[in-house]
């Protein structure tokens, strides 16, 4: 169970802001999603669970463990993992390897391929490959999502897995999300915008303005979302893409 | 053999056991062991320290091992080696030297290669430097390669110097014929004080030649490199030249490209990158579970893999 505990995060740009004021969450449902207009502060919220960046106030708790003041690396071991909005590409690396790393383990070939077979990617063609320029924005994000997987962690938080990528990668995504909706042992959180991945999700957390502006299951939520009337103005039309 | 010879051995040439094919090893200044083939011949030269090594027209699949170590502290030694490649053959030469030296006096080995490939020869040539021992002595080494590619050959240079060597200046001349290519893939690492400069001169002569010279390295400390390519397009050609490299805490790296299109149809690129690793690398890494040191290391060898 992960609890954010009166979390703000406050940047400070001249002008100072606010990015996220005072959100109280908690998360113990099997498939979470986080939604709500761009800029809202979703992004930041995942950042602070992964620890890429730290809170400016407020506890983050994991199993009834202060996790706050934890490093990346720390939290990883904890049992977070993070997939990226925007995955990072290395010179020389393979998808092996990132496998490899990812489950922590000497993970055989045939287990890597397994992997990557769940996330819709020909592992054969896959397997030896660098993560490099040469693959696809949607290559990437199922190579990325195929290390969250491997790490097979109580955690998993994904970045907007949808964005960057074209509507026909996106059709075989969302396939991948709803098997892992049924197969993943411990917690989901999806930031996203599209209404199939809100579909699969338990519960659904409206984020806007740095706020939490409602949360609660999805056969209440989604159909507020869907009529422009969750207690976010900019909803209507502008973020679901479904 | 002793254990540090063996142990050099296996560093520079992947070999644990007397290797297949032919070989001539050269262990302090001195040829130690020799082995030729129905196909290639290796013979010492009379003028001046080296060998030729002669391959005949047609010879497929077939390796040649000239591996160099020198285990003496304050050895310098000098070779010439040539390889005459015959028309059609295709083998895979791996070379490559290792000093040993736990000495106060400096070793040394210059290493003067000169390739002649004949019409469609087939070269893949293997090159090692490494260096170990903790003495005060610096490990030298400066390879000059000579390539010169007759119509429609093929050659590959694969060459990797990581660690241990003080200092090295390395410099490979290719003359490339028509329908001719020449490929460098050149991987180095540098680390403590260490000095490495490496200079590629190639010139596309032939019609519709091409090159490709790719430099792979990494700078840790307070290391120094510079890498100096010059092309020359003389003809319709293609020639492409790319430079990347990862610096580190206090390291220099220079990247000095020159390419020359002296002809219409030749077509010429560099490209050339320098850099830290990027902070978000090391985050995805750390974000399963490895420590910075534990992401840089990954990085590092990957690039260099």
């Amino acid at each position: 169970m992960l609890e954010l505990r009166n979390i703000s995060y406050h940047v400070d740009d001249g002008k100072g802001k606010d990015i996220l004021n005072d959100i109280n969450l908690t998360i113990d449902d099997r498939f979470t999603a986080i939604t709500g207009p761009n800029g809202g502060g979703k992004s930041t919220l995942a950042k602070l669970i992964a620890g890429i960046i730290q809170p400016t106030s407020g506890q983050i708790i994991l199993d009834g463990v202060d996790v706050t003041g934890m490093s990346i690396t720390e939290r990883a071991q904890a049992g977070i993992s993070f997939a990226f909005q925007q995955p990072v590409r290395f010179k020389g690396i393979t998808v092996f390897d990132l496998i490899r790393l990812a489950s922590g383990k000497n993970v055989s070939i045939e287990s890597a391929c397994q992997y990557l077979s769940e996330v819709g990617l020909c592992a054969r063609d896959y397997i030896n490959r660098e993560v490099n320029a040469s693959l696809s924005g949607g290559e990437l994000k199922r190579i990325e999502i195929a290390t969250v997987m491997a790490r097979g962690t109580k955690l998993s938080v994904f970045d907007e897995p949808e964005a960057g990528i074209d509507l026909w990668s996106f059709q075989n995504l969302i396939q991948v999300f709803e098997q892992m909706h049924e197969k993943i042992n411990g917690s989901i959180i999806i930031i996203s915008h599209q209404e199939r991945i809100l579909n699969i999700a338990d519960k659904i957390v409206v984020i806007a303005d740095g706020r939490i502006s409602t949360q609660g299951k999805k056969e209440d939520i989604l159909p507020q979302l869907l009529n422009g009337n969750a207690g976010c103005k900019h909803m209507a039309g502008g973020c679901i893409n479904g | 053999m002793d254990e540090i010879q063996k142990n050099l051995l296996r560093e520079i040439a992947d070999l644990h056991e007397v290797p297949e094919g032919a070989y001539n090893i050269r262990s302090d200044g001195e040829g130690v062991a020799r082995k030729t083939t129905e196909n290639i011949d290796i013979v010492t030269k009379t003028d001046k320290p080296g060998i030729d090594i002669i391959i005949k027209p047609g010879t497929k699949h077939e390796s040649v091992h000239i591996p160099v170590i020198i285990a003496k502290a304050g050895l310098k030694d000098l070779v010439y080696n040539d390889f005459y490649i015959g028309e059609g053959a295709d083998v895979t030469i791996i070379a490559g030297c290792g000093i040993h030296n736990c000495g106060d006096q400096d070793s040394q080995h210059d290493g003067i290669h000169t390739f002649y490939l004949e019409k469609n020869a087939k070269v893949r040539y293997v090159e090692k430097h490494y260096g170990d021992g903790d003495g005060k002595g610096a490990r030298i080494m400066n390879p000059e390669t000579i390539v010169n590619l007759a119509e429609g050959s093929y050659m590959e240079m694969d060459s990797v110097q990581i660690k241990g060597v003080d200092s090295t200046v390395r410099v490979t001349k290719g003359k490339v014929g028509a329908g001719a290519t020449f490929v460098v893939k050149e991987k180095i690492m540098t680390h403590l004080s260490q000095v490495a400069e490496t200079k590629f001169y190639v010139d596309l002569d032939g019609e519709g030649s091409s090159t490709n010279v790719i430099s792979r390295s990494v700078a840790k400390d307070e290391s120094k490199q510079v890498f100096y390519s010059q092309i020359n397009g003389n003809n319709a050609c293609a020639g492409h030249s790319e430079c990347d490299a990862i610096i580190m805490d206090k390291a220099v790296v220079k990247a000095i490209p020159e390419i020359t299109a002296n002809h219409l149809e030749a077509s010429l690129i560099h490209e050339a990158a320098i850099g830290k690793i990027a902070g978000e690398q090391l985050t995805k890494l750390m974000t399963l579970g490895l420590t910075e040191a534990e992401a840089e290391e990954q990085i590092v060898n990957g690039f260099l893999k």
